[in-house]
Formats: structure tokens, C-alpha cells, sequence
């Protein structure tokens, strides 16, 4: 993870300002910082979406392919994860630097979404056993801004609602062969129903407080963290511990109930975002990355 | 109450330009043509093709009699003798140490051009060699001026006055050194309650007025004492303000952020960093700068 270097005078402030609840940009423990979503940005994709969350920057790029299901589960479709850190973001990415960061968020997304009813797997089957759709989902780190795994969650489950499938129909020959019929409409697709969702919520152990949305700086006084995958209503499907440091079983019950109740908020907040540029059609602005 | 705002992103539009301020500047880009005259020497920034003097920055043009130079608007510092600048110490080497300060190469910090405690004056010895790192470490903040620059570009500093030294708590932001504007005193002491070292080099350093004057920051021992939380609200309030005004390109002064931050004042910390906020603060801050001028 990119990091900076602060003085020992500096982290003793950061340390006692969020003890007292007013961290240094003035926001409380759990606050997030302003954040701007934008959908179908990419053009050649199925479905994308970018999210700004202060310094952070993350594009995310859904592309639908047919393939043959997995043998254990011959009537569902699946999804592929590939994180992207690209040197853009830090140097220290520069070459095979963030791969290793690449590979922990890539393992940690397929934790996420394996657990049942995340997404409707069925509904991307076409042929059980032969076809079904594979959803690829590519994320691109642009910038890095502290507060990573947030962040991406947010940008594939963004994607994830403006990804468009193309209607298929199996067609039987009178040999027995199937063919597969993509309908002429570009319109006609399927939508996923992303209800379901998790989004990931980040909580650093900063003092004896916890913080959520920390930036890089924040990042660098925290020993432990938690990392808690919460559903738009309340449910954690996953949890996990990062960092060098322990955390007391105490800290972790208060971590979970802060983590749920800010994770509903942040489902919330999206989900009325994502209406609000949906209701707006194409009379949108597009703002892409030149505004 | 958890707070979460998402929003769409709009196309930012920069807060317009300013009244004339005695001739418009000539601005460029890489690639465009200064000036087909060949009487005039070329300085940095600029390059000869074909006969044309063509700008090599993004900036405006200088001309000063018969030399023309391009000064860039976004640049890695370029130390002056003089300069009052704010680094981070990188390594610990031999007699020196290494400091970032947001230029091409690191900065220079001498053991001998370093005061002593107690202020003695004497050469340095293998002691004091050795016992460098309890003076400054790797990721210590130190306040500075630029005592020489080498041929290289490279910048060499020193901290021969009590007012310069290490640096205890505060807040730390990070701007292009252009948009610092240069004054005769870069240590200010705000009347809201704070003090603010603007760094030539673009680090902005923000932290709580000390108590004493006697025993100035020349010190090396840092006050770890918890900062109480009216001085936080200020020093939170500035940072805001600081970025602000970075965002919509204004220059730093004392005056400049004075202004901001009591334009600021009817909002909540916090909601500063909103782009609609932000911008009503850095119109009505402009404008109160054009009436001092005008």
C-alpha cells in the first residue's frame, strides 16, 4: 500500500485529534469524504463506473463473454477479478511493485462475492452445463489516496448496476444442435440486480478509536484494521484483519456495529446516486476525465 | 451520525480571472511560438527551432530587456538563497543530513550549518557525528533556509537561527511551490489562533501558537502535550481553507488565507471541502483581495 512518512510530533497529533472526534480535515470518526460516482465512462465495456473519494481514484470496466460454466456449478455463470495498481497512482507501483497489492484486493473481492446471493449467478446462465455469461471485472487503480478497499467496492458495485447483457436465445436445430441468437436490438439487455451487493467498509484502529475513511496519513498511525463486508441491509457477509498490530475482542464488537450502521449509510447514498444519473438519461453531462 | 455524501461529478469550472492587473500575461504551452525575432537571448524554458524561439514549459512569458524566459505555472522547487523552506528529513548519512523538499534533487542539511543545544559554537566533533540521530531522524519536519545551491541544482540549508529547527505537532499540506507568493516573512502568526510557516518549496506547515517566545522553536525538544480542541478546530479550519484556495489556484499569502478563513467561518469545518462551498468561499475571499487592492 502506497504510505508516507510523518514525524513522531505529527502522528501524536492526528492520534489525540481523533481521541477527541475532529480528525485533521475537520470530519468525524465516521465520516466519509465527499465522493464522486460516475457511470459508463468506458465506451467498449459492458459497464464501468469511476469513483473519486478525495485522493483516491479507481475505474472499474465490466465486460460480459460467453464461456462454459465451472463443473460444479453447471447452471450458474461466475465473475473474475483483476486489480490493475498502476504506476500512475504511486511509484512505488512502477513494474511489478503492485502486484502483490493487486493479488490481496483481487483475493479479497472473490471472498466477497463468493458467498451465496451477492449476485443472481443463475441469472447469467444461457445453456446449463454448455454456455453461461462470464462477467470480467477490471479495476484500475488511478490514484491512491488511503481508504483503497472502500473505495473499490463501491466502483464494482457502481459498475455492476450499469452493466448491460445482451439478450440471448437458444435456438434448436432439427439435427439437435443449439445455436445462440443475439438479438438485433442494442437496447434489449438484462440488468443485474445488485440489492445484494456487499460494499466493503475499512475501520483503522487509531488510539483507542476507530476511524473510518482514513486517509493516507491516517493510514500511517493505525497498527490494525478490520475490513467488513456489509449489505445494504445490515448484513456482513465477511470480515477480515489487516495490519501488524492486535485488536481486543472488545474493539472488534464496537468495530462491527460501526461498521454496519456506516455501511448502511454509504448503500444508501450510492443507490441514490446511481438513481439519480440513471433518472437523468441522456440529458447527462458526461464528465469523463477531462472536467 | 454517520455522514456519507456521493454526488455526481460537474465539469469544475475555475473561478474567473481577475480584473486586469496591468497587461494581460502571455501564456503557452510546449510547442508554441514565442517570438520570431532573433535579437533576443533565450533563457529557461525556451528553446531555438528553426529560427523561432519555442516555449519547452507550460507558463508565461518573461522578458526582461533582451532576455525572454518562460517561468512554468507547475514546477519541482527551484531553490534561491534565502528561501525559507519547510522538508522532511529522508536519510541520515555521514555530517549531513538528506531532506525532501519537493525538488529535483534532495536537499542538503549540514551537520556544521545545524546549532547546537545550548547554542555553542564549536567544531563538531566525532560525538556529535555519531549522536546526529538523536538531534533529527528519518521522517522528522524541519523549518529552514537555503544557504547556497550547488551547480547541480541540488540545495543546501541550514538552521543557524532559533526561529528555525525541528517542527512539534501541526498539519502539514502540500502545494505547487508557484502559488506561494514571496514576502519578506514566511513565519506568520494568525490572529484566529494559529501560526503558519508557507514553505517557498510548497510544504505548508500549520501548527498551534507556542505559549513562551523566549525559548523559540530553535529548540529540539518537542511538546508532546495534547493540543487542546479550540486550537484543533483552528488549525483544521486553516488546512481546509489552504486546500481551497490551492484548488482554485489562488496565491498564498497571510492576507490571502486570513481572509478565507473567515469567509469560511458560517460553515462547518468539514463542509469546506464541498466544491460549491469551496468556490463561494474563494469568490468572496477574491473579492475582498481586489477591494484592498483597489
Amino acid at each position: 500500500m502506497a504510505s508516507v512518512v510523518l514525524s513522531d510530533a505529527e502522528k501524536l497529533y492526528i492520534i489525540h485529534g481523533v481521541q477527541e472526534d475532529l480528525r485533521v480535515d475537520g470530519r468525524g470518526c465516521e465520516d466519509y469524504r465527499c465522493a464522486e460516482v460516475e457511470t459508463d465512462v468506458v465506451s467498449n465495456t459492458s459497464g464501468s463506473a469511476r469513483v473519486k473519494l478525495g485522493h483516491t481514484d479507481i475505474l472499474v470496466g465490466v465486460k460480459a463473454e460467453m464461456g462454459t460454466p465451472k463443473l460444479e456449478k453447471p447452471d450458474e455463470g461466475y465473475l473474475e477479478f483483476f486489480v490493475d495498481c498502476s504506476a500512475n497512482a504511486t511509484p512505488e507501483f512502477e513494474g511489478r511493485g503492485g502486484e502483490e497489492l493487486g493479488t490481496e484486493i483481487a483475493s479479497t473481492l472473490y471472498r466477497i462475492f463468493s458467498s451465496e446471493g451477492s449476485v443472481d449467478l443463475k441469472s447469467l446462465c444461457i445453456n446449463p452445463g454448455e454456455h453461461c455469461w462470464v462477467l470480467y471485472v477490471d479495476v484500475l487503480l488511478l490514484e491512491c489516496g488511503g481508504n483503497l478497499f472502500d473505495a473499490i467496492s463501491i466502483t464494482v458495485k457502481a459498475a455492476l448496476f450499469n452493466t448491460r447483457i445482451p439478450k440471448v436465445r437458444v435456438l434448436e436445430d432439427e439435427e439437435g444442435s443449439k445455436e445462440i441468437e443475439l438479438s438485433d436490438d442494442p437496447y434489449d439487455c438484462i440488468r443485474l440486480n445488485v440489492e445484494d451487493v456487499p460494499c466493503i467498509v475499512t475501520l483503522n484502529k487509531i488510539g483507542y478509536r476507530h476511524v473510518v475513511d482514513a486517509t493516507l496519513q491516517e493510514e500511517a498511525c493505525s497498527l490494525a484494521s478490520l475490513l467488513i463486508a456489509i449489505t445494504s441491509k445490515g448484513a456482513l457477509t465477511c470480515m477480515k484483519k489487516i495490519g501488524k498490530g492486535s485488536l481486543d475482542p472488545e474493539s472488534i464488537f464496537e468495530m462491527m456495529e460501526t461498521g454496519k450502521k456506516v455501511g448502511k449509510s454509504l448503500h444508501a447514498s450510492l443507490q441514490k446516486v446511481l438513481d439519480e444519473e440513471e433518472s437523468l438519461g441522456t440529458t447527462r453531462q458526461k464528465v469523463g476525465f477531462l472536467g | 451520525m454517520a455522514a456519507v455524501a456521493m454526488r455526481l461529478p460537474v465539469i469544475r469550472k475555475a473561478v474567473g480571472p481577475s480584473g486586469p492587473r496591468g497587461g494581460e500575461k502571455h501564456l503557452v504551452v510546449p510547442g508554441d511560438t514565442i517570438t520570431t525575432d532573433t535579437g533576443y537571448m533565450r533563457g529557461h524554458g525556451t528553446y531555438v527551432d528553426e529560427e523561432k524561439l519555442v516555449a519547452s514549459v507550460a507558463g508565461a512569458v518573461e522578458r526582461v530587456n533582451k532576455l525572454v524566459c518562460v517561468t512554468p505555472l507547475k514546477t519541482r522547487y527551484n531553490g534561491e538563497v534565502g528561501d525559507i523552506v519547510v522538508g522532511r528529513i529522508t536519510e541520515v548519512q555521514q555530517k549531513r543530513w538528506k531532506v525532501e523538499t519537493n525538488s529535483r534533487l534532495d536537499s542538503v542539511l549540514l551537520l556544521s550549518s545545524m546549532n547546537l543545544p545550548g547554542g555553542e559554537l564549536r567544531r563538531r566533533s566525532a560525538e556529535d557525528e555519531l549522536a546526529m540521530r538523536d538531534y533529527l531522524q528519518e521522517g522528522d519536519l524541519i523549518s529552514a533556509e537555503v544557504q547556497s545551491v550547488f551547480s547541480d541544482g541540488a540545495v543546501s540549508l541550514h538552521t543557524r537561527s532559533l526561529k528555525y529547527g525541528k517542527l512539534g505537532q501541526g498539519v502539514l499540506v502540500q502545494v505547487s511551490p508557484s502559488l506561494v507568493k514571496r514576502q519578506k516573512t514566511h513565519f506568520h502568526d494568525l490572529p484566529c489562533g494559529a501560526s503558519v510557516i508557507l514553505g517557498n518549496n510548497g510544504f505548508i506547515w500549520i501548527y498551534p501558537t507556542p505559549e513562551q517566545k523566549d525559548e523559540e522553536a530553535g529548540g529540539f525538544t518537542t511538546n508532546l502535550e495534547p493540543v487542546p480542541l479550540s486550537d484543533r478546530e483552528v488549525i483544521s479550519r486553516l488546512r481546509n481553507c489552504v486546500v481551497a484556495l490551492v484548488t482554485q489556484k489562488l496565491m498564498l499569502f497571510d492576507t490571502s488565507i486570513l481572509y478565507c478563513y473567515e469567509a469560511s467561518l458560517p460553515h462547518q469545518i468539514k463542509d469546506i471541502l464541498k466544491p460549491e462551498v469551496m468556490e463561494e468561499i474563494v469568490l468572496e475571499t477574491r473579492q475582498k483581495l481586489l477591494d484592498l487592492e483597489g
